[in-house]
């Protein structure tokens, strides 16, 4: 049964061949987030505008005069993609309603990091979300402010160090869990949520093409791997995506209309999480009883969410 | 002269604004800017014109959706005040170097702390080094005429700088004033669609807000400030061609029996009005008084004032906002600093008054200018404090 629902799992060939984003940007090697990216605009594809916020996918992209964007491309500052993205639909929308521009469908998407998203534009991305505008807003989660060198956010994990929640003697970390920005945004009542990564591309892809089919406002939260931040090799990118996933610490799901669907192939017994840590040196201070905790943590939260798939119907 | 209706002057500017057949409007409530606001989203939702009405919810955010939808190519309006357009500062100068022609209603009224919802001059002056083209306006027909001239001035392929129409908070926006509109033909002949230099479509897909390395920063400073300067000849272009079609003729720099005045007031906004009676007064009591108005505050016509200076002896500033700790009122200070080489300029007095509401009546004015007889110094003093 499995197989044949993950059937595109094996299917890559299908893909989009043509590159929205082109290559000789200047994104870290390994980088996660700027593979996230690629593959998100492969499931877009054409007829689309990009509103992006401040961060590690602006800076490497666009030092004047250069640029990666083969879409139209638009950044004005950190905290309000989400908001310049409703100007953009909204510009669009009249434009065409009133023939100043050509009478088709053009997408518009909001890009931010996870600060920019669960921080500083978590009230622009809010309002956006509460107005309905016909947008998809990407979170590209890479667990802190990564392009400023490595500071918390409220995306940062449980314990994890950085360079303003280090692993010091008294306070090892970071002392809160991760902000849950898909929950907020189902409870904006957004017709498409859905958590993805790209370790795991056509379910990337896939749930982009959803979101895109969606009339009105669509939110996608994507894991994005950070070799640099979380100081681990640049080659286990695409295996720490993977880990995130098997352990639960990222679980893949969608929600439609309210109801939640998990994306990923239901494992009887998730891996340790001990797994996906120990990797990772923003983890390296960690004691045995620490990952214990947060292996608690992950199990509890993964009940929470299979709660709601089981439990939870579509508005 | 057309037919006079009485109406509040902020309802005026949302009717002023409709006529200009705008695609987006994003605005947030604030007083005493709500009334314009209020109208736009009735206009909006009575169908009476074809606009995307975005109801943000902040100010940061209005300005931005307003770069956003300028950025397709539509014609975008806003309108806020004080603590709004503090908040919208961040954005402000992106809008101006993206060369975005926005047009915002701002009407004026003093910044918190403390709290204090009524008029004066604090909330645009620290927004005075964001690259907007910034005008004031003395009465109703004032605003709704600028309102409409502000989208000629800001769209016009040599200008592209959004453009700020201040409007005094109560002292005018929530006046009853007899008013005159121009007609929709006639506001259509004057004001053409916008044709965008560049826009965000994928039919020409383009990249809008590249950062800058140290090797091209300055140069694109420069150009702004170019720009910027640039703008004051369209902007009397603009001027001159509104008072052809609807005889109402403007200027960067008013004057009112300035020609052969021995002392000058000057003035930005609606204090004007009162100021002109005051200087009716005391030319009765045959006073050699008169009265310079600046329209335009950015760019700042320098060459006007200087020639509607000419002759005086006493130039006595009227600043309705303070740099704290600094060298007097913005306007004061800007003057004095151009005016610094000028041989036999007059001596600049500098009055902070007018603050958070507090009238100054004809009689203030006309203390301002016996006050000023006396005193020694070209220090800024404030006027009127109960001590």
């Amino acid at each position: 049964m499995n197989t044949v629902q993950n059937f595109e799992i094996f299917a890559p060939k299908l893909v989009d061949r043509k590159e929205y984003f082109s290559a000789g940007h200047r994104a870290c090697q390994g980088c996660g987030e700027v593979l996230a990216l690629r593959l998100l605009l492969k499931g877009l594809g054409d007829d689309v505008v990009v509103a992006n916020a401040t961060g590690c996918m602006e800076i490497i992209s666009s030092a004047y005069p250069q640029t990666a964007w083969l879409h139209p491309y638009i950044h004005v500052a950190f905290e309000n993609a989400a908001a310049v993205g409703s100007g953009v639909e909204a510009g669009l929308k009249a434009l065409r309603r009133k023939g100043k521009i050509a009478d088709r469908d053009v997408k518009t998407i909001a890009i931010a990091g996870d600060g920019g998203t669960a921080d500083i534009g978590l009230q622009a991305l809010s309002g956006a979300m509460e107005r309905g505008h016909d947008m998809i807003f990407f979170c590209l989660d890479n667990e802190a402010y990564m392009n400023t060198g490595i500071q918390r956010s409220s995306a940062t994990p449980f314990m994890a160090a950085t360079t303003t929640s280090p692993a010091g003697e008294a306070i090892p970390g970071q002392r809160t869990g991760k902000k849950n920005v898909p929950e907020i945004m189902v409870a904006h009542k957004v017709p498409y949520v859905a958590t993805a990564c790209p370790s795991y591309p056509i379910d990337l892809i896939n749930k982009v093409k959803k979101a895109k089919a969606v009339k009105g406002p669509a939110y996608i939260h994507i894991f994005s791997m950070c070799p640099t931040g979380w100081r681990c090799a640049s080659e286990i990118t695409i295996k720490l995506g993977r880990l995130v996933v098997e352990t639960g610490v990222f679980p893949l799901y969608e929600v439609e209309n309210g109801k939640y669907r998990l994306t990923m192939e239901v494992p009887e017994k998730l891996r340790p999480v001990g797994d996906y840590l120990k990797p990772q040196g923003r983890f390296r201070h960690l004691t045995p009883s620490n990952i214990e905790t947060i292996q608690e943590r992950v199990n509890r939260e993964w009940e929470i969410l299979m709660n709601k798939i089981e439990c939870m119907q579509p508005w | 002269m057309g037919k006079r209706i009485g109406m509040e002057v902020g309802i005026a500017a949302a009717e002023a604004v409709a006529l200009c057949n705008i695609d987006v409007a994003a605005v947030y409530p604030i007083t005493p800017q709500s009334h314009i606001a209020e109208h736009m989203a009735d206009i909006i939702h009575d169908g009476r014109i074809d606009a995307e009405f975005i109801t943000v919810e902040s100010e940061h955010s209005s300005i931005s959706a307003c770069a956003g939808a300028s950025a397709t190519g539509a014609r975008v309006y806003t309108a806020t005040s004080s603590q709004g357009l503090m908040l919208m500062h961040e954005i402000l100068p992106i809008v101006s170097a993206m060369r975005l022609p926005v047009v915002m209603g701002n009407a004026n009224r003093a910044v918190s702390g403390p709290l204090n919802i009524w008029n004066d001059h604090g909330d645009i002056m620290p927004q005075r080094d964001s690259g907007w083209i910034c005008l004031f306006t003395e009465n109703g027909q004032e605003v709704i005429d600028l309102s409409i001239m502000a989208f000629k001035i800001a769209e016009d392929p040599e200008v592209m700088l959004p453009t700020v129409v201040n409007i005094d908070g109560f002292q005018l926006t929530h006046m009853i004033e007899p008013l005159e509109f121009p007609t929709q033909a006639q506001v259509n002949k004057f004001l053409p669609d916008r044709k965008p230099y560049a826009t965000l479509h994928p039919d020409n897909p383009m990249t809008m807000g590249c950062f800058n390395m140290p090797d091209i920063f300055t140069e694109t400073m420069k150009a702004k400030d170019t720009a910027l300067w640039n703008s004051k000849k369209t902007i009397v272009k603009v001027f001159n061609e509104w008072g052809r079609q609807f005889g109402r003729k403007y200027n960067v720099v008013e004057t009112y029996k300035a020609k052969d005045a021995e002392t000058l007031i000057l003035t930005m906004g609606s204090m004007g009005e009162t100021a002109s009676i005051a200087v009716d007064e005391m030319r009765k009591a045959g006073r050699k008084v008169g009265l310079v108005k600046l329209r335009l505050w950015r760019p700042f016509p320098v060459e006007e004032l200087r020639a509607a200076i000419k002759g005086c002896k006493t130039l006595i500033v009227m600043d309705r906002a303070i740099s704290f700790g600094g060298a007097g009122g913005p306007v004061a200070t800007e003057i004095k600093s151009f005016l610094f080489h000028d041989k036999g300029r007059p001596r600049i007095v500098d009055f902070l008054m007018g603050l958070g509401g507090r009238d100054v009546t004809v009689g203030d004015f006309i203390a301002m200018v016996e006050r000023a007889k006396n005193k020694k110094d070209e220090t800024y003093e404030y006027y009127g404090v109960r001590e």
